[in-house]
């Protein structure tokens, strides 16, 4: 057992956070944000070029670094930290993560695209009726000719009004929920038939609806792999977003405890009353679970397919919980001045917030946990 | 002691939802149910139909303008207008300045400021709190210095709500220094057109423009406004926050909000059922209708206690605390049951704006809703206030 990083890790984690600390402060962000485009694509631009890390979690024969999830985990806890609007789960974690997987030409020749920061996917899973099932998709892949023809409306697609390729779950047969003919296509964003209603998400992100009207798809769009891919490349995006909740609880926690310092109510500072250090003691216990259980998840990605969903269902439960909580109480002990848009502190809380529910809740992921690992009634 | 109401109590509450139903204006429903911001005039069309009733403020003394409901009467009047989804009519001039004016203003200011505040004619904003001075409101620094027949005020109050349209404010200011933070307050009365006086908007993280930072820049103010004795505003301010926690606790309208969470529920699919059916989410809504009953039946022996003659006292501080938590789960579960939807931002919501909104209706102010309502355990006096007020002065710690 080892939990130490390697200096190729720790010097991935460093190039980021300097990068980040000369780019990313709350102000420049917020410019991001409210420009037309809703985000900068000079930062993407030189994560790619300038730092080249967008190559940490693919292998050297895809012309990465050799990383893979932990690299993952890394670069989301440090964008997590100045909760970046970055499309690097949507992009690398999981368009990279199912090519990885899945393999084949395409995979070939898309993730040097992805490495050179030239490809942006959006990630078009949900649907308006599906919630947290990935295999109930009404969204159909027609086989026709040579190719598929996909019909059908994707909910809240994440990055999609930057995207150039949209990973998409649809169905090939198989009724509405049914685990056969769910699967996954990568196909160019901007095909006739796709439109799109886009919009700002409250994180501070862009999305999109997405409508397929008989768009025509080439055969070799489709990632073979069905539903026991969908649920991998989930299950790594997932932990993915629990990394990105330690980087914001840990800031949250930091920027409450600075305030409890500077805050003088009753001529003291107010983090001297016992039930403010008592709840920042607890927010403090709260984040460092968040961590120990997204090391825990990632560690066990790699595992047989039950026992990687079991452990990532228990630590996004968790997660979710503890974002809950420690979001909920940086906004109470900043008071009032936690709702405004003028502190970051509600910025995070509202990113803790989105990633609560994101791939699923605690209510969801604890069910999940306990139809796989309890007995049966 | 029994539940039932009487005969006479039934047909009250037959009146009022007669009256709801043909009087609540047409154009202030079709707002509400498109999700749309409402405005001052929208505010107070609502207002002006009470108003023209009779019925604009239950809890007032006949003598000034009040109905002379029991406190029966007016539980119905609270659980009828939720049920029917009204608005709130705002509280700074009913429900938190005017019984102040009445209770230690003088003929004059009674006269005065009274049947505009039961006409909608002035719009009131609250000046509490200071950039400094939040929980330990006493601290205020907002000074008054006397000068003829004139204080001339000077300094800043935050989180003014609704001061954008307001036309008075009531507003805490020093005006002595060298005694106790508590003994050189007092309550002033403050024409928000007076020359010195700037409102700024703060905006939070919903999006909304609700409160704002009010400046004070040699306001002069003269000493006819000043409510109850010079330092000894206090005493109204404390008078004023015991008032408005026993409103704070909302339940009426966290009942509507139950109801609101079980639709929602209902019409949300969860794989072959609707969410409603989902065990983990039904619980929870369970729990919340668990707790809200308890505070329910909290309140009704605070207002029995009230009708017996005792005033509210410090046992408020419990409806405000379990009011406003509930008020915050209301929210927590709209926002989990949206599910993907809760995520859009849509700011399709202003006046004119024919945009439809993306996904279910009830999703897009979900988040906003979530966000923002964490303010209801932050205002009022935060709930941290409110258990000190409970170990002090009713465990006596």
């Amino acid at each position: 057992m080892d939990f130490n990083y390697t200096d190729t890790q720790d010097m991935l984690r460093d190039t980021l956070a300097r990068f980040l600390a000369d780019t990313y402060d709350f102000e420049t962000r917020k410019k991001m944000i409210a420009s037309a485009d809703g985000r900068d694509p000079g930062i993407w631009r030189a994560l790619a070029t300038e730092l080249g890390i967008l190559s940490a979690p693919f292998s050297e024969e895809q012309g990465g670094l050799g990383g893979g999830a932990l690299e993952n985990m890394i670069m989301m806890e440090e964008l997590g930290k100045v909760i970046a609007i970055e499309p690097y789960l949507q992009t690398v974690v999981i368009g990279g993560g199912a090519l990885k997987a899945a393999g084949g030409a395409l995979a070939d020749a898309v993730i040097p695209e992805i490495i050179g920061g030239n490809v942006i996917i959006g990630f078009a899973y949900a649907e308006p009726q599906g919630r947290y099932d990935l295999a109930n998709l009404t969204t159909t892949a027609k086989k026709e000719g040579a190719g598929f023809v996909l019909n059908g409306h994707k909910a809240v697609v994440y990055a999609a009004p930057w995207a150039t390729h949209l990973l998409v779950t649809a169905r090939t047969g198989g009724g509405q929920r049914e685990r056969n003919g769910a699967e996954l296509f990568l196909i160019d964003a901007n095909l006739p038939g796709i439109t799109r209603r886009d919009y700002p998400t409250v994180d501070g992100f862009s999305a999109s609806e997405i409508y397929f009207e008989n768009v025509s798809i080439p055969a070799d769009a489709h990632l073979p792999g069905g539903i026991d891919l969908i649920e991998q490349i989930v299950d790594e995006a997932t932990m993915a977003v629990c990394a990105e909740a330690c980087g914001v609880t840990r800031k949250l926690h930091e920027g409450t405890l600075d305030y409890s310092k500077q805050r003088q109510q009753f001529g003291q500072p107010i983090g001297r009353f016992q039930v403010l250090q008592h709840r920042m003691a607890d927010m403090f216990l709260e984040a460092e679970q968040i961590m120990s259980m997204t090391l825990m998840g990632t560690l066990r990605l790699d595992l047989p397919a039950d026992e990687r969903k079991a452990a990532v269902s228990l630590a996004k439960a968790k997660v979710a919980r503890s974002a809950n909580f420690v979001g909920q109480n940086a906004v109470q002990t900043h008071g009032g001045i936690g709702i405004t848009q003028e502190l970051a502190i509600g910025h995070y809380f509202k990113r803790a917030t989105m990633i609560e529910g994101q791939f699923g809740s605690a209510d969801w992921h604890l069910d999940r946990f306990e139809q796989l690992t309890y007995p049966k009634g | 002691m029994n539940l039932e109401f009487s005969p006479e109590e039934l047909a009250f509450q037959q009146e009022v939802r007669t009256f709801i139903a043909e009087n609540y204006p047409a154009n202030l429903r079709g707002k509400q149910d498109e999700g749309d911001e409402l405005s001052k005039d929208d505010f107070l069309s609502w207002h002006r139909v009470l108003y023209k009733k009779g019925w604009v403020a239950p809890a007032w003394p006949v003598d000034y303008g009040g109905t002379g409901w029991t406190a029966t009467q007016r539980y119905i009047w609270s659980e009828e207008t939720a049920r029917a989804d009204c608005i709130r009519l705002m509280p700074f001039g009913l429900t938190m300045v005017g019984p102040v004016i009445y209770t230690f203003g003088t003929p004059e200011q009674k006269a005065k400021f009274l049947p505009r505040i039961l006409s909608g004619e002035d719009w009131w904003c609250q000046g509490y709190s200071e950039p400094g001075s939040g929980s330990d409101l006493a601290s205020l620094r907002t000074r008054a210095i006397r000068d003829g027949d004139d204080y001339v005020v000077n300094g800043q109050k935050t989180w003014t709500t609704m001061a954008q349209h307001a036309d008075w404010g009531f507003f805490l200011v020093r005006t002595n220094t060298d005694a106790k933070q508590q003994e050189g307050i007092s309550f002033l009365l403050i024409d928000m057109k007076s020359p010195g006086v700037t409102v700024r908007p703060i905006i939070t993280l919903g999006g909304e423009h609700e409160v704002n930072e009010v400046w004070l820049e040699d306001v002069r103010v003269p000493v006819e406004n000043r409510v109850y004795e010079e330092d000894k505003g206090w005493t109204c301010a404390k008078f004023l926050l015991a008032h408005e926690r026993t409103g704070i606790a909302g339940v009426a309208a966290s009942k509507r909000g139950v109801e609101k969470i079980k639709s929602i529920a209902l019409s949300e699919t969860d794989g072959d059922r609707p969410l409603l059916l989902n065990p983990f989410f039904r619980r929870k809504v369970a729990e919340l209708e668990m707790d809200l009953t308890a505070l329910e039946f909290t309140e009704l022996r605070t207002l029995a206690g009230e009708a017996a003659g005792k005033g509210p006292g410090p046992e408020s501080s419990l409806l405000k605390i379990k009011g406003s938590e509930i008020q915050q789960r209301i929210t927590e579960l709209a926002l989990e049951a949206a599910g993907h939807y809760g995520a859009p931002y849509f700011r399709g919501f202003g006046e004119g704006d024919n945009e439809h909104p993306i996904g279910p209706e009830y999703a897009n102010r979900a988040a906003p809703t979530y966000f923002n309502t964490r303010k209801t355990t932050i205002y009022g006096g935060s709930n941290e206030i409110q258990r000190n007020i409970i170990a002090k002065m009713v465990l006596g710690l």
